[in-house]
């Protein structure tokens, strides 16, 4: 074993390997965090419209929710990047297979903005569904008191929502949103199929250049345990942070 | 809005049925090895002895925090290293599917030994020390008495993981096979539709595990609510970053 090489001028962009193993890094981080904030929003909203007495807002929350977890990643990667330009109208995908991917240079990258765009759109509505669920379990966990009593006192049903459901529900969801945040940082290296320069495609790349497969996965493989313990890490502080006195379980550790 | 062709899906059927076929070969090993080897790992967890459990959680832990990709890569690269050292013979050639097979194995074994350690530990501890007091053995106490009670309270979950490990068989396309997505890919250079190819392997997917999942769901209504209870429960305690499923 020899860890030397990583610090050797790589063939590109005038970096070392240890500097293509940083930008690999960068762009997943990139792509893991623009994804998330889709993935969070929109899989808030569908998740509460799961869980509201309406039925066609519920109908179609849940069929977005079985449409998008029951196709692979990957078949959705492929999707968004090959399939959704050619049906869209014409001259919006000339635009987006012309124009748009020239809009801005994308530092440190061999692809352009429209892969990237391709990639967190995937990623996003693909894990919205995930939160979706997640948020949804969280607000059935409460008791239907809850509700009522709201109701009872005049609150309206989105006041219910954002005074009583939804402040209690983030909180219990906290671990198994912590989970969908690594899911999504894992996923994220499916953008390499797509040309996605990430972490996992940079490891690669650079055992192909060195023939150093060993260390070049060690190092990924390594900086993607430390960003899991991170994450975990920080979640507990904040779990703790915003728990509630006596009533968001504390237990388990 | 192009054209559209669909009677190149009915011209590629062939080379999609092969694919498909090695996607489910893929599957079908990958969850009878996960579950046997996911057995074996979360009893390895569970034991008192420190020299089973660490390495077994080590492995677990290591496998759960990379992504699925980087360790198809992993064991893309070591199978053929240790084959050769285990065989003893020079220049034994690993094909690519021997190779994933080891990786979606070694994969689904880590992801399954979470979900069979809830399961274990959702059996009341009554219940082994009963069938030691009867006499049984370790051996004896897991396979007649733990192991069965617990698997019955796994089913649910199991399946669910068994549907986001069929799809995840798509992953394979990073080392070149030709399984479903790999085979429409390969039919779509060939006949440059590839959007038409790609929309049939959506749809595909999309009905095989939209009806799968409302199996589980069936057969989850129908069982004994306390049993999943007491597994959920169990693996929602394990705290973050511990949960089944994702690639």
């Amino acid at each position: 074993m020899d860890w030397k090489f990583l610090l050797e001028q790589a063939p590109s962009g005038g970096m070392t390997y240890l500097g293509w193993m940083m930008s690999g890094l960068m762009w997943t981080m990139l792509v893991s965090i623009s994804a998330w904030i889709i993935a969070f929003v929109l899989g808030s909203i569908i998740g509460v419209l799961r869980t509201v007495p309406l039925k066609i807002p519920r109908l179609i929350a849940t069929t977005y929710v079985e449409i998008f977890r029951n196709i692979p990643l990957l078949v959705q990667m492929f999707l968004w990047y090959f399939v959704m330009p050619e049906i869209v109208p014409a001259e919006l995908g000339d635009w987006l297979k012309g124009t748009y991917p020239n809009l801005i240079t994308l530092p440190f990258a061999q692809f352009s903005l429209w892969e990237f765009t391709a990639a967190v759109l995937c990623l996003g509505l693909y894990t919205a569904s995930r939160v979706a669920e997640q948020v949804r379990a969280g607000i059935e966990s409460l008791p239907k008191g809850q509700t009522n009593a709201g109701l009872a006192m005049g609150f309206t049903l989105p006041q219910v929502y954002k005074y009583v459901l939804l402040p209690m529900a983030f909180r219990l969801i906290i671990p198994p949103m912590t989970s969908e945040f690594l899911t999504i940082f894992k996923n994220s290296s499916t953008a390499l199929t797509i040309g996605i320069l990430e972490l996992t495609a940079q490891s690669r790349q650079i055992s192909e250049y060195t023939f150093r497969t060993f260390e070049s996965f060690s190092v990924a493989t390594l900086i993607y345990i430390i960003i899991t313990l991170t994450v975990i890490f920080l979640m507990h502080l904040i779990e703790h942070k915003v728990a509630v006195p006596g009533y968001v379980s504390q237990g388990g550790h | 809005m192009g054209e559209f062709d669909f009677s190149i899906i009915v011209k590629s059927l062939p080379i999609l049925w092969s694919g498909l076929l090695l996607s489910l070969e893929l599957f079908g090993i990958a969850l009878v090895g996960g579950i046997f080897f996911g057995t074996l790992l979360a009893m390895a967890r569970l034991s008192s002895f420190k020299m089973l459990s660490y390495p077994a959680a080590g492995f677990v832990n290591l496998i759960r925090s990379i992504p699925f990709i980087m360790a198809i890569f992993w064991f893309y690269f070591l199978t053929p290293v240790l084959m050769q050292k285990l065989t003893g013979q020079q220049g034994e050639a690993v094909g690519p599917f021997t190779s994933a097979i080891v990786a979606f194995i070694m994969v689904e074994s880590a992801y399954y030994s979470e979900i069979i350690r809830a399961g274990i530990q959702s059996v009341p501890r009554g219940q082994p020390w009963a069938a030691y007091a009867l006499g049984l053995n370790y051996w004896q106490s897991m396979g007649y008495v733990v192991l069965p009670q617990a698997f019955r309270n796994m089913i649910p979950i199991m399946l669910t993981q068994a549907i986001i490990l069929f799809q995840d068989t798509s992953l394979v396309y990073v080392v070149g096979l030709k399984d479903f997505l790999g085979a429409a890919s390969k039919a779509g250079q060939l006949t440059g539709r590839i959007v038409e190819l790609y929309i049939f392997v959506a749809l595909v997917f999309l009905v095989i595990c939209f009806s799968a999942s409302k199996l589980v769901k069936y057969i989850q209504n129908h069982m004994d609510p306390t049993r999943q209870r007491a597994v959920t429960k169990d693996l929602t305690l394990n705290g973050p970053g511990f949960k089944p499923g994702g690639a």
